[in-house]
């Protein structure tokens, strides 16, 4: 997929994750905005998974281990064929199978995630499966940047490189901002890319909203012998000017009127898109 | 050094195990870990995961035989569960094992979220668990394991009596494709069950009958309520003791029988008498209508008296003596 059709698709993204969270009428919209470029590039590019190939042992796992930014993740599955997409609206309905966090339920997600920090020892566990049969899959799982305040994270991240886990990549969303306010304000965890160093990883950093970056630090580990870290630099609320980088977006819902001008925001930037074609 | 450990029996409960059969065995513990070598052995699939727990879960000799199936975390109880839970959502057999009062509570969140939330076939095992630690403390105790786990969905809990039941429980657990907790202790324990004896998840096993009282208790408890009711037999009274051993799944039909059969039910357990096997059958019971005089033996809402796990036991009258006490004092 070229990277114009990536850019054309994560505006569509964005609509059904905007348009997904109004229906519900709750959601974590900041986060899904931020990280919705990412699974892009993931599922379009690098991952090696379709509804087809869902059930095969050797199939790219990936784990949101910041689950509460489902809707980005339910927008790109359903964009990939995995359930349809009209489906999207019920997000958080009574009885819907597409609860506000990922489950199982869904084709196309491994693990139910949601409480902050698994994300990362469970990738290990699938990890080391792959390593113990020779498989030849790689595991990605997305962490919030806020999200590394649970200690987990770390007795999971001296795991990773104890066992020298070059098929696992983990990317953080860093887009510096978490519920109460600025990551470093509320308890500051940087810098993220030493820490990870002096972990045992080989770190990447990246633009997380530019694809030809994001698909250069996602295609293939960036070490043998060490499990990479790929430090996303992203915006909170990406792609709606009122809500990027604003912390109150975090699981802010648009009402009727912000989302019809974030949709007619969009729909300028695929306008403009077609354009410069 | 420590004390010399108290014993567990004394001598007319010595007198009473040997008047029984009953032949004492070798821990649970030990049990387990022969049996996870001899199932590794046999499936490379089986992987044991440990937190710096290799040494306490008697799993050297399997660290040393199949270096490549055991997974070491350190000291890291959150990443072992969540570890054994991606090991298990790619196939493979995966056994986290850890001291039962790190495991269910520290890493309950996992427990709860990547095992039996995400339906993985992961087995965890509670290593020492209830009072095994004795005097170390309440850091080192798991009263609270069975509460706790039996409040969330989708997940077996088995609490072995002896080395049968313990050897039964793992050999189920391998074979099972939904989540297990099966918790133990590291003392001696007498073998309870005849040759022959079929075990299955959720079915009690009936070790004797009578209509007097109906002992139902589970795990290490369980020889005491044997004993009990063999002294309570020289008194010319007939009890039933069942081996609960699955403490989720209940035996409902068991115990509503016994319930509805004798005359007084006294339950047992090596946890807190609060959401335990107690609370369980008390609750069963009372909702089924059934109305019996009613005893919850297991440890009380209390800092848990300092000493060793036989010392915890007679305290708070885990005892062939004092269960009998107990159960004459409700048919009175």
């Amino acid at each position: 997929m070229t990277d114009r059709e990536l850019k054309l698709k994560a505006v569509h993204l964005r609509r059904k994750t905007l348009e997904a969270i109004f229906a519900a009428g709750a959601g974590h919209t900041g986060g899904s905005l931020s990280c919705l470029d990412i699974l892009n590039v993931l599922y379009n590019r690098v991952l090696n998974v379709s509804p087809e190939t869902f059930s095969s042992p050797n199939r790219d796992r990936y784990v949101q281990s910041k689950g509460h930014s489902v809707e980005a993740l339910y927008a790109v599955l359903a964009d990939r064929g995995f359930f349809p997409e009209s489906e999207l609206k019920t997000i958080c309905h009574y009885k819907s199978h597409l609860v506000g966090h990922p489950t199982r339920h869904i084709p196309g997600i491994e693990m139910n995630t949601g409480a902050l920090g698994h994300g990362l020892p469970i990738s290990i566990g699938m990890a080391l499966a792959g390593k113990m049969d020779s498989l030849p899959y790689r595991v990605f799982t997305l962490l919030g940047d806020g999200e590394l305040a649970e200690g987990s994270n770390w007795e999971a991240a001296m795991a990773a490189a104890h066992y020298g886990l070059d098929n696992l990549t983990a990317i953080i969303d860093h887009n510096t901002l978490q519920i109460t306010g600025r990551t470093r304000d509320v308890c500051s965890n940087e810098p993220l890319d030493e820490k990870f160093r002096a972990f045992g990883w080989a770190v990447k950093t990246a633009n997380g909203h530019n694809f030809a970056e994001l698909t250069a630090v996602l295609s293939k580990p960036a070490a043998t012998g060490k499990p990479t870290c790929v430090i996303a630099n992203t915006v909170k609320g990406r792609g709606v000017s009122f809500m990027e980088d604003v912390a109150k977006w975090h699981h802010g819902v648009p009402s009727e009127a912000e989302l019809k001008q974030a949709l007619s925001e969009l729909d300028a930037a695929e306008a403009k898109l077609k354009e410069a074609a | 050094m420590s004390a010399p450990a108290p014993s567990m029996f004394t001598p007319a409960a010595k007198a009473m195990a040997e008047k029984l059969g009953l032949k004492m065995g070798r821990a649970n513990l030990d049990e387990f870990a022969a049996t996870l070598l001899e199932l590794a052995k046999a499936s490379p699939n089986i992987i044991a995961v440990t937190s710096d727990s290799r040494g306490s879960g008697k799993l050297g000799p399997f660290g040393q035989a199949l270096p490549k199936q055991l997974v070491e975390v350190g000291i890291a109880e959150q990443n072992l569960v969540g570890i054994t839970a991606g090991l298990a959502a790619c196939g493979k057999k995966s056994f986290g094992v850890s001291p039962a009062c790190f495991l269910t509570a520290r890493s309950l969140e996992q427990i709860k979220n990547d095992v039996c939330y995400s339906d993985v076939p992961a087995t965890l095992v509670g290593i020492s668990s209830g009072v095994s630690y004795g005097a170390l403390g309440s850091t080192h105790h798991s009263l609270h394991d069975l509460a706790a786990l039996r409040a969330i969905n989708n997940i077996s809990i088995i609490v072995p009596a002896d080395n049968f039941e313990a050897r039964e429980a793992i050999c189920a657990a391998a074979k099972s494709k939904k989540p297990v907790y099966v918790r133990f202790g590291k003392a001696a324990t007498f073998g309870l069950h005849k040759p022959g004896t079929r075990f299955e998840i959720g079915k009690a096993i009936q070790l004797r009958d009578g209509n007097d009282v109906a002992f139902i208790a589970t795990g290490e408890t369980v020889v005491h309520a044997l004993l009990a009711a063999g002294q309570l037999a020289e008194r010319g009274l007939n009890c039933r003791v069942l081996s609960m051993h699955t403490v989720k799944p209940l035996d409902a039909a068991a115990i509503l029988k016994a319930g509805r059969e004798c005359r007084a039910v006294v339950t047992a357990e090596e946890h807190s008498v609060h959401g335990g096997l107690g609370e369980a059958c008390a609750a069963l019971l009372l909702q089924a209508g059934v109305s019996v005089p009613f005893r919850i033996i297991g440890i009380p809402d209390e800092e848990t008296v300092t000493g060793a796990q036989a010392d915890i036991f007679r305290h708070y009258g885990i005892s062939m003596e004092d269960l009998s006490e107990t159960a004459l004092k409700l048919l009175k």
